[in-house]
């Protein structure tokens, strides 16, 4: 048996992780229009309809206020925090052109070139970013 | 019968697969990572599978948050490459076993796993790049794959000891298909890496290779891992790993490494890849299922 007996304990631990954000439950059902949305740019059609008003197309979807500005400031980790996923946050920044890496670094405080330097030296290390609660 | 002969493990990062479309493979950023691989694509040549089944996760791409399935298995005749928004990779149409991915459906649902069934899908980089890290960039590929998607994206996703249990249900599942087939089962994804939040890029090495050593052998420790463990230790994405001990559960009670390579970097995360094969007998040694129906000659028959 691997899993916890106890789902609450379960679930408490993922808020114990430095710089995380876990896609729980909660946050699916917070962000289930937000993702979404950004599931909808995976049409050519909606992608052109998002760049040429990006306001205008968000009206169909909606979102909180929050989730909007968000979205439109590309802040993915606020967008994180609002039920946004990763995978579906990639539709949006992969529309912009950007990679994984390029959006990446933008969450982590890093300058692209910080980033890809920390990558190059082997990353980042689980030393001190393992617990919150242990700062270890 | 068919009959488990290998199994194989590797990251299935999309930049590998931009690096091969691009024909980048050369460049001293990817070349390391790359090189990792030759071993394997010359033994795959030898060994000319039948059928590959793939244990992948889709990245929002066949699947939304319509519907949220924990394992589901392809069961179509084909599969396209999938647009993830930037135009589908041109790569070769997947083509399935349709005969072998139900038999395995039905027996894995009578071994009391839950699967979902899906007759029409298209499938992301998950899928596709370790089909090129294996094969190159064959006109066709050389193999027949049954996709087996895997959610380790909304929580929870399944336990270690699910997904090896799930290993063996296949194993068995595999073994009582009358046709004379070479079977291979691949875990894809895995490694550390996080792609998201403050803590995006954490690598570590030390416990990927421990985790690498471990599918080795016949010790079953991996399997009781904790989701916590991965996700502090490895990166939020890091979670994936728990798809590779689907691949090992179906090699049975103890494996042989045949090949092994890890490499960091390779855009956010460290690639691994291992090649493992099956020891003690003809094919994996798994328990029996502890399933009546699984075990009934009636109910196989059934199935047969």
């Amino acid at each position: 048996m691997t899993s916890p007996r106890d789902i609450h304990s379960y679930l408490a631990e993922f808020d114990d992780i430095p710089g995380t954000r876990v896609f729980t439950a909660k946050r699916a059902r917070q962000g289930y229009k937000l993702n979404q949305f950004a599931m909808s740019l995976m049409k050519a059609e909606n992608r052109e309809r998002w760049k040429a008003d990006e306001r205008a197309y968000l009206k169909e979807w909606k979102l909180t206020p929050e989730q909007e500005e968000a979205l439109l400031a590309r802040d993915y980790n606020k967008l994180l925090d609002l039920g946004g996923n990763i995978y579906f946050m990639a539709k949006v920044f992969s529309t912009d052109g950007k990679s994984f890496l390029q959006a990446v670094s933008t969450m982590s405080g890093m300058s692209l070139e910080e980033y890809q330097a920390m990558m190059l030296a082997g990353g980042r290390s689980p030393e001190g970013v393992r617990s919150i609660r242990e700062k270890k | 019968m068919a009959r488990i002969t290998a199994g194989v493990a590797s990251s299935h990062i999309p930049a590998l697969g931009v690096a091969s479309d691009l024909d980048k493979t050369g460049e001293e950023y990817w070349k390391p990572a790359f090189a990792g691989y030759e071993w394997t694509k010359a033994w795959e040549a030898e060994q000319k599978p039948d059928v590959v089944v793939l244990v992948y996760n889709d990245h929002a791409s066949a699947f939304d948050m319509r519907i949220i399935p924990t394992f589901a298995i392809g069961c179509a005749e084909e599969f396209q490459p999938a647009d993830e928004g930037w135009g589908p990779r041109q790569v070769p149409v997947v083509q399935g076993h349709p005969d072998l991915a139900w038999h395995i459906a039905q027996s894995c649902i009578l071994d009391e796993f839950d699967m979902t069934i899906i007759n029409e899908m298209d499938v992301d980089h998950g899928l596709t790049v370790p089909l090129s890290m294996m094969f190159g960039k064959p006109d066709a590929w050389p193999c027949r794959v049954i996709p087996l998607a895997v959610n380790v994206v909304t929580y929870p996703p399944p336990s270690g000891n699910r997904c090896w249990a799930l290993g063996e249900a296949i194993a068995r599942a595999v073994a009582s298909f009358p046709e004379d087939l070479n079977v291979q089962v691949w875990g894809t994804g895995g490694m550390s890496h996080q792609l998201q939040g403050p803590r995006a890029g954490l690598i570590n090495k030390e416990w990927d290779n421990r985790f690498l050593d471990r599918l080795i052998g016949d010790s079953d420790a991996l399997r009781h891992i904790p989701h916590i463990e991965y996700l502090r230790e490895t990166g939020s994405e890091g979670i994936e790993m728990v798809m590779w001990l689907i691949m090992r559960g179906a090699l049975g009670r103890e494996t042989r490494c045949l090949h092994r390579h890890y490499h960091v970097p390779a855009s956010n995360t460290a690639v691994g890849h291992i090649v493992l094969e099956p020891v003690g007998g003809d094919g994996p040694q798994v328990p029996d299922s502890d399933t009546i129906e699984a075990n009934s000659p009636a109910a196989q028959g059934m199935i047969g």
